[in-house]
């Protein structure tokens, strides 16, 4: 039999309990640590790009035509115009695809057939974009050579699962009310789709699309086989390879000049700034948005 | 989810017929109008089921195109080509093995760094962080998700790779050396063991954003009465929260695992290149996916092209399954739930 314990001593951790309160706080610390290493990784990588590439940053060098093999002169100008025609065309697809999807999950699709569809957005989400780059290239690229449309298609199954998973969580969301109404009064359903739910979910599908063009812009392994071109000059026509800036980024490198590499980092910060601020100004803008909705 | 009012207008205007009247006009405007609403319903459920199914279609044609690439590897080696240790595209001698090899080891290598990590910041932020804090962090951990891994590439050849060669290499090697996995510092730092640095930076906010959310779907009465019994933050996470989100964890890791060994160009610029079946993770080596994007843009001969379409189709095998049993593993844990 024990004593009644001090009531002096009753409320500091003593022996066992120590032990156990020291465990459960090395813990949290440690969580705490991992937290702050992603960040500082986050950080680092952002100032390291940063410092190496900053300097590169000019007019001419956003402009200029690209750099010849001798590695003297040149800028990213073609490869940004190729990146943003290439992100257009494989949007301009994507968007129907992905929105056209998630319609169908949420609004018509049985439970079964549904599974199988979402299922399959799960694996194309999956897919490793090598191989869509090898898929595209196969498809289409060995038979009518090396295109921005073969480039575009294949960020376009890149985008596609991003769109239609957050259309579909957008469109979910849609309170059931807003359509029981429309419901009521005798709208027929594609006016309910038209009229109600898709402008009721567009916020959610605006961001998605944002956030697939900010990936795609930076997808390097779908446009190596299938829009890799060796000219420097602007290039516009979609039947033709166009340089962007991903492959630009990996050929600068290759290249090994100094002068070279410093270029593939003006363009690496260059990229990093673009996705980061889209991703950044697409949720606040999701957020604020929202808010205001009371959703 | 269907919605049976929707056709109450046609039902009601059937059972009327249109009389020639005043009212008759209008009734017979009206059940023109219904026409094409039943036109338009239909129109867009069908709209909608083409892209569903384009999906679908599009994943068969990429099974199909990238099996079809492969003909003529698989005719010249079968199925031996996933066992042949030797991948020698100047000697046009092609063997899956020591890539198949590579692939696993880079996989299961920032597999294990991202779930500690992961996790770890999953639950710092679900459970631990302020919310305000969790608001700020939380997104900052997804934006390392969204750097294109071409920067992360560079970053590792300019960043990280001097830094492995300097200080991890010789520190590791010291300490671990004996276990066969940490050799002796070579003078250039391409390895797996920076590929799967450089992965696990990829994984990392993957793995954090899903078990985030997991995390925060334990009921609070759960956490509430392990704390009230007298349990520890940590006796708490370890005897509540991670038993109830244990198969959705592993679903979290297994679709890490498999974004892992995708990976082509970030892995490609950092892993050295050099195909060959050996424990040490600083010794040059090289994975399915980075073979793929380093030599698919320049092959000498068809069948090289064919063996890479070959090793893709591997590279496919090994990704559908690893998203099927993450699928599975998190469809079982819902409906237990």
């Amino acid at each position: 039999m024990s004593a009644i314990p001090d009531p002096a001593h009753a409320l500091t951790a003593s022996g066992n309990l120590r032990r156990r309160q020291a465990i459960s706080r090395g813990f949290v610390a440690a969580t705490v640590a991992a937290a702050g290493l992603a960040v500082a990784v986050l950080i680092m990588l952002v100032y390291y790009a940063a410092k190496q590439g900053i300097g590169q940053l000019s007019g001419h060098f956003l402009t200029a035509t690209l750099t010849p093999a001798d590695g003297v002169g040149g800028g990213i100008g073609p490869a940004l115009a190729g990146t943003a025609e290439m992100v257009l065309i494989a949007t301009m697809l994507a968007l129907p695809v992905g929105v056209l999807t998630a319609l169908y999950l949420a609004e018509f699709a049985s439970p079964r057939v549904g599974k199988v569809i979402q299922t399959g957005l799960e694996q194309m989400a999956g897919l490793p974009t090598i191989i869509v780059g090898m898929f595209i290239y196969g498809l289409v690229t060995v038979h009518f050579g090396q295109s921005a449309i073969a480039g575009a298609l294949a960020l376009s199954i890149v985008e596609v699962p991003l769109i239609s998973r957050a259309s579909l969580e957008s469109i979910r969301r849609v309170p059931g009310s807003l359509s029981e109404a429309a419901d009521a009064l005798g709208v027929s359903r594609w006016r309910t789709v038209v009229g109600v739910i898709l402008p009721t979910a567009s916020n959610g599908i605006v961001t998605a699309t944002i956030l697939a063009v900010a990936r795609a812009a930076g997808e390097t392994a779908p446009l190596l086989l299938n829009s890799n071109p060796s000219g420097l000059g602007y290039q516009f026509n979609p039947t033709q390879a166009v340089p962007n800036i991903p492959v630009e980024i990996l050929q600068l490198l290759n290249l090994g000049y100094t002068s070279t590499v410093a270029k593939a980092w003006g363009a690496a910060f260059l990229l990093i700034v673009v996705i980061l601020a889209i991703n950044i100004g697409a949720r606040v803008w999701l957020r604020r948005s929202e808010r205001k909705r009371g959703l | 989810m269907e919605r049976g009012f929707s056709t109450l207008p046609d039902r009601v205007s059937t059972l009327a017929p249109p009389r020639p009247s005043a009212a008759g006009d209008k009734r017979a405007v009206l059940n023109r109008l219904n026409a094409t609403d039943r036109r338009a319903n239909r129109a867009l459920k069908l709209l909608a089921l083409a892209g569903g199914a384009l999906v679908f279609l599009v994943l068969i044609a990429i099974v199909y195109q990238v099996i079809d690439g492969a003909s003529l590897a698989f005719s010249k080696y079968g199925l031996a080509f996933i066992g042949h240790k030797t991948w020698n595209p100047p000697a046009n001698e092609y063997g899956a093995l020591p890539l198949i090899y590579g692939t696993l080891v880079t996989g299961v290598g920032s597999l294990i760094l991202s779930t500690i990590l992961g996790v770890s910041i999953g639950l710092f932020l679900a459970l631990m962080a302020p919310r305000r804090v969790a608001a700020v962090i939380g997104p900052l951990v997804e934006m390392l998700a969204a750097i294109p891994s071409v920067v992360l590439g560079l970053i590792g050849i300019y960043l990280l790779l001097p830094f492995i060669r300097s200080d991890i290499e010789p520190g590791l090697h010291s300490v671990l050396g004996f276990t066969q996995l940490f050799g002796p510092a070579q003078p250039v730092g391409n390895s797996p063991f920076a590929a799967i640095l450089v992965l696990t930076i990829m994984v990392v906010p993957i793995i954090a954003a899903l078990t985030r959310d997991l995390f925060l779907t334990v009921p609070r009465e759960l956490r509430d009465g392990a704390e009230a019994l007298g349990c520890t933050r940590w006796e708490m996470i370890r005897g509540v929260v991670i038993p109830t989100t244990q198969s959705g964890i592993t679903a979290a890791c297994v679709l890490g695992f498999g974004r892992a060994i995708g990976e082509a160009i970030a892995v490609a610029l950092v892993v050295g290149g050099v195909g060959s079946i050996h424990a040490d993770l600083f010794l040059s080596g090289y994975t399915a996916a980075s073979a793929i994007a380093n030599e698919a843009p320049s092959t000498i001969s068809s069948l090289e092209t064919s063996s890479l379409f070959y090793l893709a189709a591997i590279l496919l095998a090994m990704g559908i399954t690893t998203n099927m049993t993450a699928q599975r593993i998190s469809n079982r844990a819902g409906r237990v739930r």
